[in-house]
């Protein structure tokens, strides 16, 4: 299991070689090999969502991907999301509407919600809530996430 | 959507929904958690697989570094103490010594180069157990003959709390009718979304250790670990970074981070431990384990005399520190009556040991379970008395302030009533029964329940030694300090982990010296730079913390007035601060604070010895305590084929004092009310016979998600508090206390045709099955015919 493997992953645009053993998931490379801490992890078995990150354009659970599957693949985390201090539509959105409270599922749900709307940018409703039933929030009762999520939508349609 | 009725603060930051000043750093990733930092040495706990029995050995690799009780000889025992209720001292080892007492209970310590080494290392380590059998249920755990879980706490009880208050007996002989209710509530887990973690550093130059954890209270946690350890207080440094939610779980003292620094200071390294979710749901803390059988009596016209409760509350198998196991039957025992004005009380509290993981705080610790009883009672009663259950809460909430309670608490003025009739308003109770009845005409059952509440908040030191505590919380200091540049910066005592702190205190310090919020910092959550306090916890930091921030920033103003007259020539009273200056009044003549703090360290010597050198001033804040108020009101439909509950509508009415900032208000109420809707329907730590837990994953465990949620209705009134020098009221844990009472009142109102009584949280779908089939075999039995 100690054999490591040397991969090269790319987070938001810039390149990390590094050697991870093949059970090392993609969630702890991103973390402790590439020194992306934004990503969080909350419970390891796919419910939570805190280490949700975009890979190829779609919205990932990190911790249920091993690091050597995202070889060659385009990841994006929380820390690619603003263009300089410019925040992405969906980060004002969440300050805006109170979206956070402790902050720590916020990477997560950030990145669920901007993969969403890149690919749907009309999703309605009820599939909106469906969808960001995929992840957890202990503090904040989604209520003011909803909003921000759907406030940025409308944002990200101009 | 929220509706705030403010009676105007006349103040230009306070009562404003400014944005967060933590947010910016929370949305970028650029927060700090503890699970963020490197270290050298990472740990494992093994944890004992079995509830109860004797460790005859534990075997590792050789040459492995696993530590195990025998290597912590010296350690002292978490032993937290009462002095009083019958409380009998029992103490954790670090590392089970001897005896395991609940699935879960650190054993031995794996030390590896990185966490994946120390798991792998941790699967080598084997604990050979001589297992007994052991007790899960609390009336197990009393009954004649059980076995002794610590030899110290005969018949398992930890501590008993008993009151009468004169009077009772007459005044319980001569009621017109009694009602009764035995109310269950099930164990639960905070579950913040960061589980534990902590890291522990050495640094040679000093021999200091610095602790990193995910703690509420990182003074303590100091003081605590130190006291464990033999150390001196200032050799340990305690740092609370950004902390992932705590909800009263991170209160608690965790061996594990004795263990830490114990370690660290024998590797003269870094070493580090994050907890795993499994972990968490089975041996951080729960809660809530408690069985309520409560009676009341009334006269004939539905006004309540007397209460009688048994309160039996499971508090596993530890006691936990600072608060001690007290916390859960002594918080039932003392705000049992709630909102009702009911003068005869008789209660008896215990504590009940069992081999299951400890009971520590969870948000509105025994109120979401004393509510959940009460407001079940009053449902039962009016439907006893064929009244409303709107109106026999009109005629019995309290009305008239200041109230003392029959345990003596004086409740200050506050709005029951209001804001049940503004519920009821918003609700149009009328249009919901009508369409209450045309749809259980379609065979579809909906409901409608209230939640009338009082919430304790913001109470000092006087109230927690009343409870005899050994350690007494209460008070906060800040110290509020305008640097040589003019940049102004609070260091506190509390140390908040969500709830905005940064910006509630900002915006209190901006009204008195006349600076925007964003120029001002809050420290916190440090021990080498933030003042003793007592952390965050108990709706306590914007009364107590606010206080102390109020009484700080109002020395400042007058030292600044006084710079400001020494500079400008006038008198201080013709002086205003305001936009980062200050001005005499109708004049064009200012100086700015940066100016003024400037001359307040580099020019002293102009102030002739009539203004002391410097620019930071003290304040510390230790009051009473004051009452929160709410009325939660839920309409349910539920499914009679499979138990499945849609909450429609859910709306709070509350009074929480003057707000400082309604955004973080309400996000406050709808944190809590997403938590107590888990509690009523969802969340449950299940335990086998044998001690062992069911629920040791986020898809067994489950807290609501986006689904569950229905909108939230907010509804406020503000009745400043006397009781609070901001006039703020706390209102954090208001949100968990009442929505378990409506929920489950509106699950009974839906099933009333069925004559079904549910009075166990969480109402899973399998248990209001079960109800609905008992309740129709009863009735089939007493037909002769199929029932509903």
């Amino acid at each position: 299991m100690t054999e490591k493997s040397s991969i090269t992953l790319t987070i938001n645009g810039q390149n990390h070689a590094i050697a991870v053993e093949p059970r090392r998931t993609l969630v702890d490379a991103i973390r402790e090999d590439c020194g992306q801490t934004g990503t969080h992890i909350g419970c390891e078995h796919g419910i939570c969502g805190a280490c949700t990150v975009i890979v190829d354009g779609e919205p990932v659970r990190s911790c249920l991907m091993f690091a050597v599957q995202a070889e060659g693949k385009k990841i994006r985390t929380v820390e690619g999301l603003a263009t300089g201090d410019t925040l992405h539509p969906m980060q004002q959105a969440f300050i805006d509407h109170h979206g956070l409270q402790c902050g720590f599922c916020t990477p997560g749900f950030l990145m669920l919600a901007v993969g969403v709307l890149e690919r749907e940018p009309d999703i309605g409703d009820d599939e909106l809530i469906d969808v960001l039933s995929s992840n957890l929030c202990r503090c904040t009762g989604y209520q003011n996430i909803i909003k921000a999520v759907r406030a940025a939508a409308a944002e990200m349609r101009k | 959507m929220s509706t705030h009725e403010t009676k105007g603060s006349g103040l230009k930051w306070v009562g404003r929904a400014i944005r967060r000043l933590e947010d910016p750093a929370l949305v970028t990733g650029q927060g700090r958690f503890t699970a963020d930092l490197p270290a050298t040495h990472w740990v494992r706990f093994v944890r004992s697989p079995v509830a109860a029995g004797s460790i005859k050995s534990i075997t590792f690799p050789d040459g492995a570094r696993v530590i195990t009780a025998a290597d912590l000889s010296g350690v002292k025992k978490i032993t937290p103490m009462l002095h009083k209720f019958s409380y009998r001292p029992v103490g954790q080892s670090i590392l089970a010594d001897g005896q395991v007492r609940y699935v879960g209970e650190p054993v031995a310590i794996a030390v590896a180069s990185s966490e994946e080494a120390a798991e792998d290392l941790a699967d080598l380590v084997d604990i050979d157990i001589d297992e007994t059998a052991p007790l899960v249920d609390a009336r197990d755990a009393l009954a004649d003959g059980a076995p002794q879980i610590h030899a110290e706490a005969p018949g398992n009880v930890i501590l008993e709390g008993t009151v009468k208050t004169p009077g009772f007996d007459s005044v319980w002989d001569n009621a017109a009718r009694i009602v009764a209710i035995n109310a269950r509530s099930r164990r639960q887990n905070a579950t913040p979304m960061e589980a534990r973690a902590g890291h522990a550093s050495y640094d040679a130059p000093t021999g200091r250790i610095t602790l990193t954890c995910t703690t509420q209270m990182p003074h303590l946690m100091r003081t605590a670990i130190t006291d464990l350890l033999g150390m001196r207080e200032s050799d340990l440094r305690v740092i609370a970074p950004d902390v992932g939610g705590g909800f009263g779980q991170k209160m608690s003292l965790c061996a594990e981070y004795v263990a830490l620094v114990w370690l660290a200071r024998q590797l003269k390294s870094s070493v580090a431990w994050t907890e795993d979710r499994r972990e968490n749901l089975i041996a951080s803390f729960h809660s809530r384990d408690q069985y309520i059988a409560l009676e009341a009596a009334f006269d004939k016209d539905a006004k309540l005399m007397a209460l009688r409760a048994d309160i039996v509350s499971n508090v596993g198998a530890y006691s936990c520190f600072p608060t001690t196991s007290g916390v859960e039957p002594l918080m039932a025992m003392a705000e049992m009556p709630g909102p009702y004005d009911v003068q005869q009380y008789q209660c008896r509290a215990r504590g009940v040991l069992t081999n299951t993981c400890t009971m520590a705080a969870y948000r509105g610790v025994s109120r979401p379970v004393i509510t959940f009883t009460l407001e079940r009672l009053m449902d039962k009663a009016a439907a006893a008395f064929a009244i409303d259950p709107i109106d026999i809460r009109r005629r019995n909430l309290i009305a008239k302030f200041p109230y003392t309670s029959a345990m003596g608490l004086v409740y200050d003025e506050a709005t029951y009533k209001e804001t049940l009739e503004m519920a009821v308003a918003a609700i149009d109770v009328p249009a919901f029964r009508a369409r209450q009845q045309a749809a259980r005409a379609e065979g579809r059952y909906l409901g409608v329940g209230f939640a009338t509440f009082s919430e304790r908040t913001g109470y000092g030191s006087p109230a927690f030694a009343a409870r005899g505590m050994a350690i007494t919380p209460g008070w906060e200091t800040v110290h509020l300090t305008v640097d040589p540049s003019g940049f102004v910066e609070a260091r506190i005592g509390s140390s908040p982990h969500g709830q905005g702190l940064r910006t509630t205190l900002a915006q209190i310090i901006a009204d008195e010296i006349g600076v925007a919020p964003d120029l001002i910092k809050v420290i916190h959550g440090d021990t080498d730079t933030a003042p003793y306090g007592w952390g965050t916890f108990a709706s306590r930091s914007l009364v107590i913390s606010g206080g102390a921030t109020l009484l700080a920033a109002r020395k400042v103003r007058a030292k600044l007035l006084k710079i400001a007259s020494h500079m400008l020539e006038a008198a201080p009273e013709d002086i205003v601060l305001e936009n980062g200056s200050a001005k005499v009044a109708g004049t064009d003549r200012t100086v700015t604070i940066a100016a003024m703090a400037r001359e307040a360290y580099t020019q002293t010597h102009r102030f002739k010895g009539e203004i002391e050198p410097g620019l930071t001033e003290s304040g510390t804040y230790d009051p009473p305590g004051t009452f929160s108020n709410a009325c939660h009101v839920a309409i349910v439909a539920v499914d009679v084929e499979t138990g499945f509950v849609r909450i429609e509508r859910f709306l709070v009415a509350e009074d929480a004092g003057r707000i400082i900032n309604p955004m973080i208000a309400d996000g406050q109420v709808h944190g809590g009310v997403a938590q107590g809707i888990g509690n009523a329907l969802l969340e449950e730590i299940v335990y086998d016979e044998s001690g062992g837990i069911l629920t040791a994953n986020l898809a067994d465990y489950m807290p609501p998600t986006a689904q569950e949620m229905p909108p939230i209705e907010l509804h406020h009134l503000e009745t400043p508090s006397t009781q609070s020098i901001t006039k703020a009221k706390g209102l954090g844990e208001g949100g968990s206390i009442g929505a378990p009472a409506a929920v489950v009142n509106a699950i009974n109102d839906a099933l009333a045709p069925f004559g079904v009584q549910i009075d166990e949280m969480p109402a899973t779908p399998q248990r209001i099955r079960a109800a609905l089939r008992a309740s129709s075999s009863a009735h089939s039995r007493a037909s002769g015919k199929p029932g509903a």
